[in-house]
């Protein structure tokens, strides 16, 4: 062996440490697997697994006079979800979901578009805590501060006073369905509370998906003639799609599974997170409140392989 | 890239940004006049009167410690094991090619994607199937397996940055591979494990639609805050416990903030 090559190859390292570290390097395939195991065990076992039991308990029913759970697979539980009362909540949550995601959009759309294009230095900072401070803020707190605000006693209700368009107010609260009793007992008063707590989500992938819209295009599009209204119907919104659907995914998934926001602030007809809750605690119902919580997943599932087509993970 | 600095957004715009921006904001401030109210009751406003005295009150009463102690364990715990599941998975993601490297970054992101009552329910049924009591560790189950992917995020995408000639560097001049992610690799990504920490951190600390199925008889704070919320026994307790909640999570997220702001400037992390 010639000098040069015995002093450029290294000295055995020893220890068990150096031993094992060989070993690793030697065989790159046993550290992958060393590192994967861990995670893979504790959401494989405890998630999937959980997951999985949930999804047996769906396909069991309950017997109708002894109240207890019938193990036997049957579709009689799925049936159930399809009686008016069970089918109602679901178009109801739908409904709630998509009323929610589309005003979303158009809030967080003028936000995302100014810190994207306009927003520099400082303001752009500004732009971002704006938006990621109320997305962390404690959830309940937030729910609650709305309770304050649509309570009857409430600031709301008071600046509609001052104003003296209590009239505008209690004209809103006569409608039928979506009126109430008060702004906080109303489907009205869940829907504001429901795009005020998503709302940030939507705000933050819109907002990295118009990030990549070159301002150029905005000008050559208004050279070549389009009015503003054009330029934001053919080059704006189509490049902000993938954005806008990223972010659709957050509000219309977490407005289908949320119970806490309408037990708190709303009307006492039933959302398919509530119906999950009583079913699985007070009505003592497993296997229902399994099946109701499938309609979510097989939901999302079908909005995320739309999504998934139109490009839209690129924009997370 | 671009040719419009400069340029000034228009009025309606700009209105409207603001607008948005306040909406998000105004409703928090409010939490903050309602602590000092001298109403009981009610939420009147505007308030007939201020007073601090619901500070003490709120300090003096044991269930609200309680609480705050759970919540601070199972938070600190949780952290504790998405920080290592966490990075782990990202560093096998970032590093390597293998069959069912998708399928594993899905299988980390499904927690949160799917909607937070599917985990709870999901749980909750295991638990009772497998006959396990609830305890602070039900909770921390629940709570570990959604914070994972926090960590995961942050962690992945300083691992996408950081050069792999830095460690090639390492093993080269003599390290072992302990050495290396001892000196090398770990002051790299100190700052995302940090970020991501303190995001998960503030993640369990709030989580409350899990925990209300993993955690049987126990009250975290949310838990608390909700049963407050649901059946009010004292409100301006409630206010006063609000506001500490907002200014306790704020702090962790802007020095997350901070944390991952310039991190494109590590000497040799360009690839």
């Amino acid at each position: 062996m010639s000098e040069v090559a015995a002093t450029s190859i290294l000295p055995k390292t020893d220890g068990p440490l150096g031993r094992l570290s060989d070993l690793f390097w030697r065989r790159p395939g046993l550290l992958l697997l060393l590192m994967l195991l861990p995670p893979l065990l504790w959401l494989g076992i405890i998630y999937v697994g959980s997951l999985i039991a949930l999804l047996l308990q769906s396909f069991f029913a309950i017997d109708d006079f002894s109240g207890l759970v019938v193990y036997e697979i049957t579709l009689d539980t799925y049936k159930q979800l399809l009686i008016p009362a069970n089918f109602d909540i679901i178009l109801r949550t739908i409904l709630m979901a998509a009323a929610v995601t589309v005003a979303s959009a158009a809030l967080g759309f003028p936000i995302a578009y100014y810190a994207a294009r306009y927003a520099t230095g400082k303001w752009k900072a500004v732009f971002y805590l704006g938006v990621m401070l109320p997305l962390w803020s404690s959830y309940l707190v937030k729910v609650y501060a709305w309770k304050l605000i649509l309570a009857k006693e409430g600031i709301l209700t008071w600046i509609f006073e001052k104003l003296h368009l209590s009239w505008l107010l209690d004209a809103v609260l006569a409608l039928p369905v979506i009126g109430g009793n008060s702004l906080s007992i109303s489907y009205i008063g869940t829907f504001l509370v429901f795009v005020y707590i998503w709302l940030p989500y939507m705000i933050l992938p819109t907002q990295a998906a118009l990030e990549r819209v070159p301002g150029n295009l905005i000008e050559a599009s208004s050279d070549l003639g389009a009015t503003p209204g054009q330029t934001f119907r053919t080059v704006l919104l189509p490049l902000a799609l993938p954005g806008l659907i990223a972010g659709s995914i957050f509000t219309f998934s977490l407005t289908l599974g949320d119970y806490i926001i309408p037990q708190i602030i709303g009307s006492s007809r039933l959302f398919i997170g509530q119906a999950v809750y009583t079913q699985q605690g007070t009505a003592g119902n497993v296997p229902l409140a399994a099946a109701f919580s499938v309609v979510p997943i097989v939901i999302m599932g079908v909005y995320l392989w739309a999504a998934k087509r139109m490009g839209a993970f690129n924009a997370l | 890239m671009r040719s419009d600095r400069g340029q000034k957004a228009g009025w309606p715009l700009t209105l409207a940004a603001a607008g948005g921006i306040a909406f998000l904001h105004l409703p928090i401030l409010l939490i903050f006049v309602y602590a000092f109210t001298t109403e009981e009751k009610s939420f009147q406003w505007p308030p007939p009167g201020f007073t601090t005295q619901w500070f003490a009150v709120a300090w003096n009463r044991p269930d609200v410690w309680d609480a705050l102690i759970l919540s601070l364990k199972v938070a600190s715990i949780a952290t504790a094991i998405a920080l290592v599941l966490g990075t782990l998975a990202a560093a096998a993601v970032a590093r390597t090619q293998f069959f069912g490297r998708e399928a594993i970054s899905l299988l980390v992101i499904l927690p949160i994607a799917l909607p937070g009552i599917v985990t709870g329910i999901a749980l909750r049924s295991a638990f009772s199937l497998a006959e396990i009591p609830y305890s602070m560790w039900t909770i921390i189950l629940g709570h570990g397996t959604f914070c994972v992917v926090v960590v995961y995020n942050n962690a992945v995408a300083r691992f996408r940055r950081t050069s792999s000639s830095l460690i090639e560097a390492s093993m080269d001049l003599g390290a072992n591979g302990f050495q290396t992610f001892r000196y090398v690799i770990l002051p790299n990504i100190a700052t995302a494990l940090l970020a991501g920490g303190m995001l998960a951190f503030a993640l369990s600390f709030d989580e409350v639609i899990v925990t209300t199925f993993t955690g049987g008889q126990q009250s975290t704070l949310p838990i608390w805050m909700l049963q407050e919320l649901i059946r009010p026994r004292q409100r301006p307790v409630t206010n006063v416990v609000a506001v500490v909640v907002v200014l306790a999570t704020f702090l962790p997220i802007l020095a997350a903030y901070y944390l991952t702001r310039d991190t494109e400037s590590v000497a040799g992390s360009g690839k």
